[in-house]
């Protein structure tokens, strides 16, 4: 639980004396494509970088002084891994500080553990609970029975987007890194796969109330996809499961994009380059242009062009979509904490934050 | 580095099932249809079983429909008396089967129609993990095949593949299981009065929290599958028996990335524990150059000197340029290049040292490297090509 808000919650009454925001902060105010979301939903293939963005995305929203939640509901500490920080408990964290002021919590939410809260909290069953959980019956809700688990995480979530510490909420918005695109739809959409099963009944409130949240505008469902076949297609047809399951699509992220090398059309690089040209250049470079060193270097420019073509066909598929769309680039030395903030930084100077 | 022989696994009439693990979106089920089809073109009798294939590659194998029986695959080179068999998995289709065979047609309809049953078989987190283990048995136990490739389910942790049968397997069988199944075994609520006044409070508990209508759905599906095939953990247990027998093996695939390499070094690990037996590791997409002499330091100084050379030549008042001097333009493609290679260069670089990484904590673990291609791969010809790395990496 972070601390009750101190110098934010206040300036409403006083804001319209003391404007200025420190200096060098962008306040997110009426600039981001976003604005009003508090539930940012971070969804994408395996292997996309889903919670690197969602990561990036909490980074980006906190900067200027405000404050944000990073949950994870997959049981695999990917963002203290991300924050080299220790295994996180099913405890709000603070993990990073964000440029000018802010603050980014974390938490894990564990089924099990959001469970016996719930029931503690809406039944007071403190002792049986711990009985159920002896029983297995905990076990049986949190692993087995389809939809409950998909209720209680998605639950906590929304919970922890609406959460108001002296009348504020506790956070400016929450960053969820959700379950890969194959599953999104399906894990959002509690509401239908629990009303098969609980018509009635305390589960099926609960899953109504959460739905209530999660298809208002509060609430935006972003893609994270790389420039490459699979991802993107994936990518198209979760936009079409979103859609016609009624949930909000936010926006695509692209992630490791090549960065261009010069203004000019890039493909060209493979196509107009001659071994001829190529060893005039590399003379003129100072680079002695031996027969195989030209072999080596045309060989990747073809390998280049070719992945260039097919990234701009991916490209061209995804801004089909008709969703705002980011791009982040590739960092050539892998992934650290100096690279998130460059990575939120990006985010926010394309306005998704 | 101990470099795997994926030939002579593949030769080694000894080898029955290989089992391709590895978290999501390191390549898995291209590798699992790349030695599939390597294996059958060396000579044996192979089906691979693939679990979420990309479209084209499905097609390019004649995978056009999921009707869970494995399917020849047309356009192999079967000159050396192997052949190609491949099947998607549907779990849901799986799951139905397993139902039909052990209850009478009655009894499995009313669990079919369980709406349940409906949920649990298609949406439950380790149904997939557990009808892909439920699906190899049953292949293993036709003979039809002298080899099985395995792909697994794109769950994000290679461990889940291990952990959801046996999760499933001892919650059908555990101890709620029978206590829901309890009073609806001999009549309704009952027989509730019998149990403890502890138990009492829990399936109270329980109601309260679940709703006592859907307590009844559970309590009449669970007593309609425990009479007709108690003993899931029975069945559980054989499958993954037969993972620990002669004849498997298990690769695990990544990519060489920080993520995909450390849940790679669970699996190793754990396969350790479980006296599985692992016969490698396939190291995907991993970036190569012929030009490794010239050094990125040395690329990025001469890009930036042509670069430098161009903007001199772009200035305006120049006049025209001699005929055989290079054009700005392709001084820029060149430098283009160079920074390319540069970059190319330290990528390799940073995949070497997590590869390297991966190595020294496990110095037993064979590997073979497939290198990064352009483009994804949708047919056989681009399956031959990988499973030609596999052989040689």
């Amino acid at each position: 639980m972070p601390p009750p808000r101190a110098e934010r919650a206040a300036p409403s009454r006083r804001a319209a004396a003391v404007t200025t925001w420190p200096a060098g902060a962008r306040t997110t105010d009426g600039d981001a494509d976003w604005e009003g979301v508090r539930l940012h939903v971070v969804s994408g293939k395996g292997g996309t970088g889903k919670t690197t963005v969602a990561a990036a995305l909490a980074l980006a929203l906190a900067t200027g002084g405000r404050r944000t939640l990073l949950v994870e509901v997959e049981g695999r500490q990917g963002i203290a891994q991300l924050f080299d920080c220790p295994h996180l408990p099913y405890e709000d964290r603070r993990i990073a500080v964000a440029p000018g002021g802010g603050e980014v919590y974390a938490l894990a939410i564990d089924p099990e553990e959001a469970l016996l809260e719930y029931l503690d909290m809406f039944y007071h069953l403190g002792r049986a609970g711990k009985g159920l959980k002896k029983l297995g019956a905990i076990d049986f809700a949190t692993t087995i029975a389809p939809g409950l688990r998909d209720v209680l995480l998605t639950g906590k979530a929304c919970e922890s987007a609406r959460r108001r510490v002296q009348g504020a909420f506790a956070y400016d918005a929450v960053v969820m890194d959700a379950p890969p695109t194959g599953r999104i739809a399906r894990f959002l959409n509690v509401n239908t796969e629990v009303a098969g099963l609980a018509r009635f009944g305390p589960i099926h409130t609960q899953a109504e109330a959460v739905m209530g949240v999660i298809r208002s505008a509060q609430t935006a469902v972003h893609l994270v996809t790389l420039l490459e076949e699979m991802p993107v297609q994936e990518t198209v047809d979760g936009v079409a499961e979103l859609r016609a399951s009624g949930l909000p699509t936010g926006g695509v992220v692209i992630n490791m994009a090549r960065p261009p090398l010069q203004a000019e059309d890039e493909s060209d690089t493979g196509r107009r380059l001659t071994p001829e040209l190529l060893e005039a250049g590399l003379l003129a470079g100072g680079i002695k242009p031996t027969r195989p060193l030209v072999a080596a270097l045309l060989g990747e420019a073809d390998e280049h062009a070719s992945r260039i073509e097919l990234e701009s066909t991916g490209r061209a598929l995804v801004r089909g979509l008709d969703l705002p769309v980011y791009e982040l680039p590739l960092l050539a030395d892998g992934m650290d904490l100096g690279g998130l903030y460059r990575l939120a930084e990006a985010l926010r100077e394309q306005g998704m934050a | 580095m101990n470099r795997l022989e994926i030939d002579a696994l593949l030769d080694d009439p000894g080898t029955r099932i290989l089992v391709c693990c590895g978290s999501g979106g390191v390549g898995k089920t291209t590798t699992a249809a790349a030695l599939g089809l390597r294996a059958a073109e060396r000579g044996r009798d192979v089906v691979v079983l693939t679990i979420d294939p990309a479209r084209r590659l499905a097609q390019s194998m004649g995978l056009t429909e999921l009707d869970n029986t494995p399917r020849r695959v047309v356009d192999v080179d079967e000159t050396k008396g192997g052949s190609l068999h491949a099947m998607m998995l549907d779990m849901k289709r799986t799951f139905d089967e397993i139902v039909e065979q052990h209850a009478d047609p009655e009894r499995a309809q009313q669990i079919l129609d369980n709406p349940f049953y409906q949920s649990l078989s298609a949406g439950f987190a380790g149904t997939q993990e557990y009808m892909a283990m439920e699906k190899l048995g049953q292949l293993h136990a036709t003979g039809e095949w002298d080899l099985i490739v395995v792909d697994t389910p794109p769950s994000r942790s290679a461990l889940d593949f291990l952990d959801a049968p046996q999760r499933l397997g001892s919650f059908l069988d555990g101890r709620l299981i029978r206590i829901l199944s309890a009073p609806a075994k001999v009549g309704g609520r009952g027989a509730l009065k019998f149990l403890s006044a502890g138990m009492g409070m829990m399936t109270g508990a329980l109601s309260k929290v679940v709703g006592t209508h859907l307590l009844t759905d559970i309590q009449t599906f669970v007593a309609a599958l425990d009479t007709t095939f108690g003993g899931f953990r029975k069945r559980a247990d054989a499958t993954y028996k037969l993972l620990q027998a002669r004849g498997t093996s298990f690769l695990v695939v990544a990519a060489p990335e920080k993520d995909a390499l450390r849940e790679a070094a669970y699996f190793v690990d754990r396969l350790g524990t479980e006296r599985m037996p692992l016969a490698g590791l396939v190291l995907n997409r991993v970036h190569a150059t012929s030009a490794g002499r010239l050094s990125a330091e040395r690329s990025l100084a001469a890009a930036e000197s042509l670069t430098e050379r161009a903007d001199d030549l772009d200035d305006p008042g120049d006049g025209e340029s001699a005929d055989d001097a290079p054009r700005p333009a392709d001084l820029r493609l060149v430098a283009g290049l160079l920074t390319l290679h540069a970059e190319r260069l330290r990528m390799i670089d940073r995949e070497e040292r997590t590869r390297t990484r991966f190595t020294s904590i496990h110095p037993e673990v064979r590997v073979t490297e497939v290198p990064a291609l352009p483009g994804d791969v949708h047919d056989l010809a681009g399956l031959r090509v990988i499973g030609e790395s596999l052989g040689s990496g």
